[in-house]
């Protein structure tokens, strides 16, 4: 196991080592015309301060030079993880570690109270319309599931707002303003609709893979030895069937919850939640590749470790894997 | 004949589909006494399983249309509540499979799955029953149970996962036990040793067996009777000397005749079978055998022949008469082997 470690450690190391040098490639080099140019705006320049900001921004420097300074700054080290004199946001100058930090607690704020809602949701439909299977239940669990996979965020976002907020006026609309303490946000309510906008796509494919492994558990041998000898109906599904039927499910949810909190942008740009999604959007639009480079690698960094967490997780789910 | 333990009568297992109605089992009957060793032969397809699915009750009335009696202790299965039904079902009558592969839970350790069984069955403690497990895992032939109880399945051999899979059956002490192609997926050796320890527990628990295979040969040494069984119904019914040395049903003959023998010194092929079992969906008009029959007549295309007895207890359902049957029997399948 421990050696296991350590290999998988070297490769997620490769691939964030990748991941920032795509990033700087398709942001820095990809793009035609001058980054200095894009940076400056709409405001006419003169060459003299094109060239002030290409200077002040280290881009009159060999590629490779300007890459190693912001790939040092990824180096896990106080002084040089997203250190301040690199990673600014070249639009208003605030350091990328300090939007990154004031904005994380929202998106995970964001990403478990959805997480929670789709599993909350997802498993028990996913499990009935199995075990129900072609009943009236399975049918309507089946119509929640498809038009959840099909419905696009931002207009059920859009849907749930006109309903729950306009015509009823049972929830707050738009907005979780930075100031308020978050704890408060949530106790006010603000977080409920994006929670659910966020999490009904989730719940409706969650549902329809718990269904389907439940129902491919049911119909193996020793769901039949089970059944045989003489446990109750009720066990058979819940100890034997659900034991294997869940267990892929661990992987997906813990990529999923990974996705979720390198940003949900869609749904915190509808909701106007100051979170790391809109950040991203910003960065992307202001040409602020510090910004860019911070939440790309980050997002990345979220992936690769669920990565690791699900396989180890693994090995004490499923007795037949082991590590070496 | 003594109080039989199960009487299996007229069963029909019918199942609905989409193509329309499998007949999968269609009328069979039959008895068996206590401590007696049954064989159930056929191919795949013939509805051996199925029907011994459902004296377990494990074939459920919404997806097939069950009719007929099956009496087991003087009590109709086919009538009582599912809750009753499990009461009995591990307990008196108890089921192992042909995969042990696949029919042990990969999730749980052996000796989990074998005191789950006892605990559902029997009020003991946790520990009592990790205890019976074990003494179950050694009575089957598992050396250091104690160790092996704490192994998953995954780290038993095949013919091991089998021998486990007996001790769950009849670690509640069942008065029969259903062994469904037990040793189909086994290694010829291991095949040996599995029906011998059936043979020797079935004495140690004196409990009745059905052995369900699709080879005469499986069944040769063990079985006190056998019924053959093809496309739903039974086609032949006797003792052991009756069925392998005075077999009365074409079938019957074609299955006897492709049993390989490792005495024969001769070149010779085997001889299958020709032709493919029939669709249940649409069973052949007469006897279902016919298409394939060598010696197939007229009245064979449209009349189903009764399950009669010739002597005894040994009955074949075959239009060809006895004196018929005789001769072929001698002078046609006696004569190759």
């Amino acid at each position: 196991m421990g050696r296991y470690l350590i290999r998988r450690t070297l490769f997620m190391v490769l691939v964030l080592f990748i991941v920032s040098l795509f990033t700087f490639i398709i942001f820095m080099k990809l793009p035609a015309g001058d980054p200095a140019r894009r940076l400056a705006g709409s405001r006419a320049t003169t060459p003299q301060e094109l060239q002030a900001i290409r200077h002040s921004i280290g881009l009159d420097e060999p590629l490779l030079v300007q890459y190693g300074r912001f790939a040092k700054g990824l180096i896990p080290w106080p002084g040089f993880f997203l250190n301040k004199q690199v990673y600014f946001s070249w639009a208003n100058n605030v350091p990328v570690s300090e939007e990154i930090y004031s904005r994380l607690p929202y998106t995970i704020t964001l990403s478990l109270g959805a997480a929670a809602v789709f599993l909350v949701v997802g498993i028990p439909i996913g499990i009935i319309s199995a075990i129900k299977r072609r009943s009236f239940v399975d049918r309507a669990g089946m119509v929640f599931a498809l038009i959840g996979v099909s419905a696009p965020v931002f207009w059920l976002a859009y849907l749930m707002l006109y309903f729950f907020w306009f015509k009823l006026g049972w929830l707050p609309g738009i907005g979780v303003p930075a100031g308020e303490p978050i704890l408060k946000s949530i106790a006010l309510g603000r977080f409920i609709l994006p929670w659910f906008a966020l999490a009904f796509t989730f719940a409706a494919f969650y549902t329809r893979m718990i269904r389907g492994n439940l129902i491919e558990t049911m119909s193996e041998d020793y769901i039949r030895t089970a059944r045989a000898k003489g446990l109750s109906e009720r066990r058979v599904i819940f100890k034997h069937g659900l034991r294997a039927a869940l267990t892929p499910v661990v992987t997906m949810f813990g990529l999923d919850l990974a996705t979720l909190l390198g940003g949900a942008v869609i749904t915190e740009t509808v909701f106007n939640i100051p979170g790391i999604g809109q950040y991203t959007l910003q960065a992307i639009f202001g040409g602020n590749f510090p910004g860019v480079m911070g939440v790309t690698v980050l997002a990345a960094f979220f992936i690769v470790i669920a990565n690791l967490v699900v396989d180890v997780l693994y090995a004490f789910l499923d007795p037949r894997v082991r590590y070496t | 004949m003594a109080e039989p333990l199960l009487e299996v009568k007229d069963l029909t297992v019918h199942f609905p589909t989409e193509d329309g109605l499998v007949k999968a089992v269609d009328g069979i009957s039959f008895s068996l006494a206590p401590g007696e060793t049954l064989g159930v032969v056929g191919e795949s397809g013939s509805g051996k399983s199925v029907s011994f699915l459902t004296v377990m009750g494990l074939i459920h009335s919404d997806q097939a249309v069950i009719e007929g009696e099956v009496i087991f202790q003087g009590q109709d299965l086919l009538k009582l509540p599912a809750e009753e039904m499990r009461n009995i079902r591990g307990a008196r009558i108890s089921m192992i499979f042909q995969d042990p592969m696949t029919s042990l839970h990969p999730y749980y350790k052996v000796g989990t799955q074998i005191s789950e069984a006892v605990r559902t069955h029997q009020k003991v403690s946790k520990k009592e029953a990790h205890d019976q497990a074990v003494e179950m895992l050694r009575k089957v032939g598992i050396p250091r149970p104690d160790e092996r109880a704490k192994q998953y399945p995954h780290e038993f051999s095949g013919g091991m996962r089998q021998r486990a899979m007996i001790a769950m059956a009849l670690s509640l002490n069942p008065d029969l036990l259903i062994a469904d192609e037990p040793t189909t997926a086994l290694d010829v050796t291991v095949q040996a040793q599995i029906l011998d320890l059936i043979d020797r527990l079935k004495q140690e628990f004196n409990a009745a067996v059905v052995i369900i295979t699709h080879d005469l040969g499986v069944v040769a040494e063990h079985c006190d009777a056998i019924q053959v069984m093809y496309a739903g119904k039974a086609v032949e019914f006797g003792g052991r000397r009756d069925i392998y040395y005075g077999s009365h049903h074409p079938y019957t003959w074609g299955l006897l005749r492709s049993i390989a023998r490792l005495d024969e010194d001769s070149k010779e092929r085997l001889h299958p079978i020709k032709g493919l079992p029939p669709s249940l969906i649409n069973v052949p008009p007469g006897c279902a055998f016919n298409p394939r029959c060598p010696y197939v007549m007229d009245i064979c295309r449209t009349e189903t022949p009764a399950l009669l007895p010739s002597d005894g207890h040994h009955a074949s359902a075959c239009h060809l008469s006895l004196a018929d049957k005789e001769r072929i029997l001698k002078e046609e399948v006696m004569a190759r082997s």
